[in-house]
């Protein structure tokens, strides 16, 4: 029993990192209907960003690690990584906005495969190690349960962000413009709302979670590379998928439920069937319920 | 335009035509020697390690005149660290460059990968420091300076029940990687046959980031060890990771511990833990102490097993090409010639001569290739104790 509950706790932890990128693809698919496969190497840059940030301010060497350093590699990789996404819906997805949708999934591809070579190019293909920004310390949650501190900030910073993005999106003007042009671009464009201005804040934030969760991921597992956001991006597109496309609280159980089965799957069944779970759930999620979890049925026109 | 255009072409086909054969020419007083290896990726170290062993040895071997008068040539390529782009590296070096030699690799899935394109092209391989058995099985042409992994399974089996007096163990390999699998089975054989029992046997994936799942199983079932036959990325993430689950347990691990990364990912994880190498750079053995300095001066780096086995394997191969000059003036002269029937005959002779190596003075000990193609040689047990490596003991074959 101990046993399971180590694995659920870890899994929880492992998670939140899947439900905040999750959170990217949601809000960019509702406002949109673009599914950004971008997503998990804004991802792989946040962790970078985050890595360099505390590699500039000496942590380790210099500068003792603290809290209040590691809130400021990570608001600085956050804003690092909502400026990207800001570019990449420029540059990429603006130009094919009036295009199929098909180009746009395209042009979607074309842009990972740009973050993932230039990621190789710049930062180069071996894996760095990410500086400990705060100091590790194990934590027994019960007997035989033991969380590190890192894990325990894992889990609290994505619940701060969640929270804060759900009431972003209820509570202010921006927020029910983004719902507004989600529910209907071209009406929500009649009513006077900036659609191109919302979509470009919908890139932003969405990106800023997924530099969160690269730093969040470069805390607890220091390693570090370019092509690290392939997986991950597919599991939590599976998440989103899983807790319904286009629901924010959606993603988030979504997310959790994909750590939790992983975790839960390699320790109970075997380790080569890892990555195959995200697959298995993605099968049946489109067969039982395509909707996903919290998402709901929508008449297409066709 | 038109007339001077008749009367100039000529006149540069000429030039290009001797420029061409001048070109040619200057190529042929060098022997070219191909290596690949794993310069950037998850075992970068492995690559850049063995690149400055084999870069020492060539630099040092042409500086002093080369062989017969000829220089030797080597072309680097880089595999990435990864199978596929290794068959690259080997298809572009035999077919592209004519190299008639190639060195390579430190992973044994990598040497796998390749080795199949040099038997089939008749141009032998050593490869400097992959222990999986499988790889020289590819055929005659695959050659390696190292021990194999059932000495070395063998070697860390006793060490751990012998010595450390260990009788419950557990295994956590690498399902990816040839080398780790067959290590981990090694091993596994041998504990058992020495009485001892294991109690979990985990697997993970290269490149893998998380691997609390399995060692929580792992420490669910108390062993008094782990056995983690990886490469130095992953062992290091792992040993962290297990000591903040509360798993302290010592690991032990065979030479794809070796990397001078391996403590900078571990920090203070692998504490209390032991692995094995292929030399020792303490040795007070002259061969190894003039070789560590001049690394050192050169690199500003302490020299791992993984570059005194590629400055080994330089050594074995070019120790036969001098063979060939000294017996067979036109069969060397082939060597650097053009690619023609000449040449593959006079590496076939290469060949035979490199399976003929024997008691070749190395840094890594004396090298005697066996009838299967392997060097038989001690392994180097050292232990890590605050973040720094001591020697242990010295195990003979």
């Amino acid at each position: 029993m101990q046993e399971f509950f180590q694995q659920l706790a870890n899994g929880v932890a492992w998670g939140s990192i899947y439900a905040l990128i999750a959170l990217g693809y949601t809000m960019v698919y509702g406002t949109l209907r673009l599914i950004n496969f971008a997503h998990g190497d804004v991802y792989m840059v946040g962790a970078f960003a985050a890595y360099f940030l505390a590699r500039a301010l000496g942590v380790g060497t210099v500068t003792e690690a603290s809290p209040l350093l590691a809130a400021v590699v990570l608001l600085g990789s956050m804003a690092i990584c909502a400026l990207l996404g800001i570019l990449i819906e420029l540059l990429a997805y603006r130009p094919v906005r009036r295009s199929s949708r098909l180009t746009a999934l395209i042009t979607a591809i074309g842009v990972s495969l740009f973050l993932e070579n230039f990621g190789i190019r710049v930062f180069g293909a071996d894996p760095k190690f990410f500086p400990q920004v705060i100091a590790p310390r194990t934590i027994t949650l019960a007997e035989g349960v033991l969380v590190t501190n890192h894990q325990i900030t894992v889990v609290v910073v994505s619940i701060v962000l969640m929270v804060a993005l759900t009431l972003f999106i209820k509570r202010t003007r921006t927020g029910k413009a983004m719902r507004a042009v989600a529910f209907h671009r071209d009406a929500a464009s009649l009513m006077g709302i900036p659609v191109d201005r919302i979509i470009t804040i919908t890139f932003a934030i969405g990106s800023a979670l997924a530099a969160a969760a690269g730093f969040l991921v470069g805390l607890t597992n220091p390693k570090i590379e370019p092509l690290m956001g392939i997986m991950p991006g597919i599991k939590a597109f599976v998440a989103a998928v899983l807790g319904g496309i286009g629901s924010v609280p959606g993603a988030m159980i979504g997310g959790l439920l994909m750590g939790i089965s992983e975790y839960l799957v390699v320790g109970y069944i075997s380790s080569t069937y890892r990555d195959a779970i995200a697959f298995v759930i993605l099968i049946a999620v489109l067969l039982i319920r395509p909707a996903g979890l919290l998402g709901r049925n929508v008449a297409e026109k066709v | 335009m038109v007339r001077i255009g008749r009367i100039l072409s000529p006149a540069v086909f000429t030039l290009a035509v001797f420029l061409l054969f001048t070109g040619c020419a200057k190529r042929e007083a060098e022997i070219k020697v191909g290596e690949y290896g794993s310069l950037t990726g998850s075992t970068a170290t492995f690559g850049i390690s063995s690149k400055n062993g084999i870069e020492l040895f060539v630099d040092n071997l042409n500086a002093s005149g080369g062989i017969g008068g000829k220089k030797v040539h080597v072309l680097v390529e880089d595999d990435q660290s990864r199978p596929e782009e290794a068959a690259t590296a080997v298809n572009k070096l035999i077919a592209q460059d004519g190299v008639v030699a190639v060195l390579g690799e430190v992973a044994s899935s990598r040497s796998l990968a390749a080795a199949p394109i040099c038997q089939n092209a008749g141009v032998p391989m050593i490869s400097p420091s992959s222990t999986n058995p499988k790889v020289t099985e590819i055929g005659d042409h695959i050659f390696r300076v190292c021990y194999i992994d059932p000495f070395q399974g063998m070697v860390i089996a006793k060490f751990a029940r012998n010595t450390l007096h260990f009788s419950k163990g557990a295994v956590f390999r690498d399902n990816k990687n040839d080398y780790s699998v067959g290590l981990a089975n090694y091993f596994t054989e041998s504990f058992k046959g020495m009485g001892g029992t294991i109690v979990a046997d985990e697997s993970y994936s290269e490149g893998d980031q998380d691997f609390k799942a399995q060692l929580t199983n792992i420490k669910g079932k108390k062993p008094e060890f782990i056995f983690v036959p990886g490469y130095y990325t992953e062992v290091g993430l792992i040993a962290r990771q297990a000591r903040e689950l509360g798993l302290t347990v010592p690991m032990l691990g065979g030479d794809g511990w070796v990397s001078d990364r391996l403590l900078e990912i571990a920090q203070d994880a692998l504490n209390g833990s032991y692995f094995v190498n292929h030399y020792y750079e303490g040795d007070p053995n002259p061969i190894v102490q003039s070789f560590v300095q001049s690394y050192r001066k050169r690199y500003n780096a302490t020299p791992d097993g993984l570059a005194a086995l590629a400055y080994d394997a330089a050594g074995v191969l070019t120790n036969a090409m001098r063979q060939l000059s000294t017996q067979d003036a036109n069969a060397f002269e082939a060597l650097s010639g053009p690619p023609n029937a000449d040449q593959k005959a006079a590496r076939a002779r290469l060949t035979t001569l490199i399976a003929a190596t024997k008691d070749f003075p190395g840094v890594t000990g004396r090298i005697s290739l066996d009838e299967h193609r392997n060097a038989v040689k001690p392994a180097v047990f050292l232990g890590i104790e605050n973040r720094s490596y001591k020697f242990v003991a010295t195990v003979e074959p």
